[in-house]
């Protein structure tokens, strides 16, 4: 009994979380249209999210581009297909590899930091000040992160695309012996714009899907610095989760 | 002059505000009193919008709060400054760019209009030397006087405080309390002020209404407190007396 208990409280939450996440989205993108425009906080969070970020998406993404052409070297050398680890690596890279884990680390570091900030404010009442000085707290807080997100995740992207690339290149080219003539060629012939775009429109959503999720945690956190780091540590999950799951949604309507 | 009729609010099952009614007068300082956790936090957030009743009124200016959108009660918020028990100072800002935020958001004034103003707020609260330093560099007392600075920028008409007092030393309880009376008498503002200590009420209040168990069970000058016989009123008073011959041994 307990169980069906546990599992029913968890459903329940489960869809009050889901609800609340998608109408705290729509009520900050709707305040976008009304005065007045925070330029200054758009410009802040997207130097935040973005340029604070891209250091680490492209370390990340060097070595993820490194690793996989390793990997499918050894699996293509097994029927002699190697000339095409340069196509294989772009595809990986663009449709997949670049926007998730982009993504996954900007939720890692900004995210996070952002249900923090955002949690903290509300438990010392900072979020209740705001409104007393008859300031919609939404549209201070959330909109503009959701723009900000929304504009350098596939910038972040589309940096994570050419260093991951640059990453397969070098392992595939300077260690693994394929030609630089080979490696370009094939990464031409089967990587097409739809390629490349697919993985940039999926980190539009998933920009607008982190701020939606990391600033929904952070706005109704409570119970102190422990439900502040509760709230952290569930919107890191779920946004996590929420991207790979979104990730796979968003690939079988693309292709 | 603000009027609360039959308030009443629950969290969960518990029912904190059973129907509070209290008149607080325009232009004097009202302490509201009661025990921990009665509920008085939770009256004052009724006051300014934090939170909507399950029923019951609040008049001010003709106009019933209660009923107000959220939009509708941003133009309320302008006029009723509320001082929060920790400051609620934002901590990503210096203590003059908290001042200066309301004025940011709500006035035309130019930047160098804002620098002034915030310069004489901040002198108004004799805090000006620690204008350019973050809050959490800030003693409480220092960030109840820069919080206080922030709320009198948009010259409200009343000012509600939680608690302004609390977890200050005797010396500096009575400096924030001066303030808030020479606030009060230059700016011509109603206060309207949370407590528990009964000694500082009798010194600085026009009225003092007392909640209990979700209701106002006493309420009046002081003189007229001072004479209840209210089983409350007396045992507070009782315990009152009692701290103050504690400190004086």
């Amino acid at each position: 009994m307990k169980l069906f208990q546990r599992l029913g409280r968890n459903f329940i939450k489960f869809l009050r979380d889901s609800g609340g996440i998608f109408l705290f989205f729509w009520k900050a993108f709707f305040y976008t249209f009304l005065p007045p425009l925070r330029l200054g906080l758009f410009f802040k969070q997207m130097e935040f999210i973005g340029v604070k970020s891209w250091l680490v998406v492209a370390l990340t993404a060097l070595f993820s581009g490194m690793v996989t052409a390793y990997q499918v070297h050894h699996a293509l050398v097994k029927f002699g297909g190697q000339s095409v680890l340069g196509g294989v690596v772009a595809l990986t890279l663009t449709r997949e590899l670049g926007p998730v884990l982009s993504a996954i680390m900007v939720v890692a570091r900004a995210g996070s930091a952002m249900t923090a900030e955002i949690g903290s404010m509300r438990i010392t009442e900072q979020i209740d000040a705001l409104k007393i000085m008859a300031v919609n707290p939404v549209q201070y807080l959330i909109t503009p992160r959701i723009w900000a997100a929304m504009i350098v995740l596939p910038l972040l992207t589309a940096i994570a695309d050419i260093i991951g690339i640059a990453g397969g290149y070098l392992i595939g080219v300077l260690v693994l012996g394929i030609d630089h003539g080979i490696f370009m060629a094939r990464m031409e012939d089967m990587v097409e714009l739809i390629d490349i775009m697919s993985g940039i429109y999926k980190s539009i959503f998933f920009g607008a899907f982190m701020v939606a999720v990391c600033g929904y945690k952070g706005y109704y956190a409570s119970g102190g610095a422990e439900g502040v780091g509760r709230a952290t540590t569930e919107a890191v999950v779920i946004s996590s989760v929420g991207i790979l799951v979104s990730d796979y949604i968003l690939t079988t309507l693309f292709f | 002059m603000i009027k609360i009729v039959n308030l009443k609010k629950s969290f969960n099952s518990h029912e904190v505000l059973k129907g509070v009614n209290l008149v607080i007068p325009g232009d004097k300082i009202t302490f509201i009193m009661g025990r921990s956790g009665t509920g008085k936090s939770v009256l004052l957030k009724h006051i300014v919008g934090l939170l909507k009743p399950d029923e019951g009124e609040i008049w001010f200016e003709n106009q019933d709060i209660t009923k107000l959108s959220e939009r509708q009660l941003q133009a309320i918020r302008k006029k009723i400054g509320f001082l929060f028990q920790e400051g609620a100072l934002f901590d990503s800002m210096t203590v003059a760019e908290n001042v200066a935020f309301p004025l940011k958001e709500h006035t035309n004034l130019s930047k160098k209009e804002i620098e002034k103003k915030v310069e004489e707020l901040l002198s108004a609260v004799e805090l000006f030397e620690a204008q350019d330093k973050y809050p959490s560099a800030l003693s409480g007392g220092m960030r109840k006087r820069a919080a206080l600075a922030r709320t009198l920028a948009l010259n409200p008409q009343v000012i509600l405080f939680d608690e302004p007092t609390t977890g200050l030393d005797p010396i500096l309880q009575i400096t924030i309390m001066d303030l808030i009376k020479k606030i009060k008498e230059t700016f011509h503002l109603t206060c309207v002020i949370i407590s528990h200590d009964l000694l500082l009420a009798y010194k600085y209040a026009d009225y003092i209404a007392f909640l209990d168990q979700g209701f106002i069970i006493e309420e009046g000058d002081v003189e007229k407190i001072k004479a209840s016989t209210h089983p409350f009123v007396v045992k507070f008073r009782e315990s009152a007396l009692l701290e103050l011959e504690k400190k004086e041994v």
